[in-house]
């Protein structure tokens, strides 16, 4: 198990949804609702400290894996959230990923604390600054609709090129 | 060390003509902002408040006008304990996404030590995520949590 206390957050993003603690968290949590919301990637979690995480691609391919850290249902949620590219965990360290749900009046606020034990350069985190916000609108709409937006997701190019010139490897 | 800033995406299921409408007139901003009406002809220039109950929350100059894309204004909270700080400044970008709009508010030009940022942190999230629902559904969320009731995140 990694020490959460060595980690500090890189990444913050607060979203109110109209919607329970229990739903939110069932959303986060299981792969029927991620891939209606991100982009057809599986969540798959073990929800227990010390159980399995993963992303699985829509390939069924591991994009992310990772392990619960913490679990306390349906109000938070930290679990390790390494992206399998080759030679990342290597050179950025593990990724800690924290949702907290909370009750705000009649909705939910959900925060996404992500968190690194080194400083990440921005052109990295850039990434992950385009992609949570598109994952967690996508995942209200879903939660207060019933239906999710066509978000086109790529990588920023500025990411790819600092990845690259760390000599990580991104698959095709 | 950069100066402090707070940038906030978010996707809405719109049309940039209406998000801009959302962002610049009345008869929206009371629905998801706090019940806050504004005031101002939105030309580069002139100056512009939103207010309630006829007490005025934040005031400030238009900056930049480019319907439907691009707005920036200067941001002077009016509540006396943030009065004496510099005004800072706040850009919404409007960017087509096929069918989604995906916006994003910069809020930037803070003095040190703002607690203005501190304020604006906890504040867009409710006020953006309410714009998003109220655009997509219909309606805000049913009962917006009061501004203070945001726990702060430092990142």
């Amino acid at each position: 198990m990694i020490d959460a206390t060595a980690f500090r957050p890189t990444i913050v993003y607060t979203i109110y949804i109209a919607s329970t603690p229990e739903k939110v968290w069932e959303a986060l949590t299981s792969a029927e609702f991620s891939k209606k919301y991100f982009s057809s990637f599986g969540v798959e979690a073990e929800l227990k400290v010390g159980g399995q995480f993963r992303v699985r691609a829509p390939d069924g391919s591991d994009h992310i894996t990772g392990e619960v850290v913490e679990c306390d249902p349906p109000r938070r949620l930290t679990v390790t959230w390494d992206v399998n590219w080759p030679g990342l965990v290597e050179k950025l360290g593990s990724t800690l990923v924290t949702y907290d749900i909370e009750q705000a009046g009649d909705c939910v606020r959900l925060t996404m604390t992500q968190a690194n034990d080194r400083p990440i350069d921005d052109d990295i985190l850039s990434g992950g600054r385009t992609g949570w916000p598109a994952i967690l609108s996508n995942l209200k709409s879903l939660l207060e609709t019933g239906s999710t937006m066509s978000i086109k997701m790529e990588p920023p190019l500025r990411m790819l090129e600092a990845l690259k010139k760390l000599g990580i490897k991104i698959p095709s | 060390m950069s100066k402090p800033d707070f940038v906030y995406v978010t996707y809405i299921e719109t049309t940039a003509e209406k998000l801009w409408q959302a962002l610049t007139s009345s008869d929206f901003t009371v629905l998801y902002w706090f019940g806050y009406s504004v005031d101002t002809d939105w030309k580069v220039g002139s100056p512009y408040k939103f207010f309630k109950e006829g007490v005025n929350s934040v005031e400030g100059k238009v900056i930049e006008s480019d319907p439907p894309r691009r707005l920036a204004y200067t941001w002077d909270p009016c509540s006396p304990d943030l009065k004496n700080e510099r005004p800072s400044r706040v850009t919404f970008e409007i960017v087509p996404q096929g069918k989604v709009i995906k916006l994003v508010v910069t809020h930037d030009d803070f003095e040190e030590g703002s607690k203005s940022l501190m304020m604006i942190s906890q504040g867009w999230p409710v006020v953006l995520s309410n714009l998003k629902s109220l655009l997509e559904v219909g309606h805000a969320l049913v009962q917006l949590p009061p501004g203070g009731d945001v726990r702060r995140v430092d990142a």
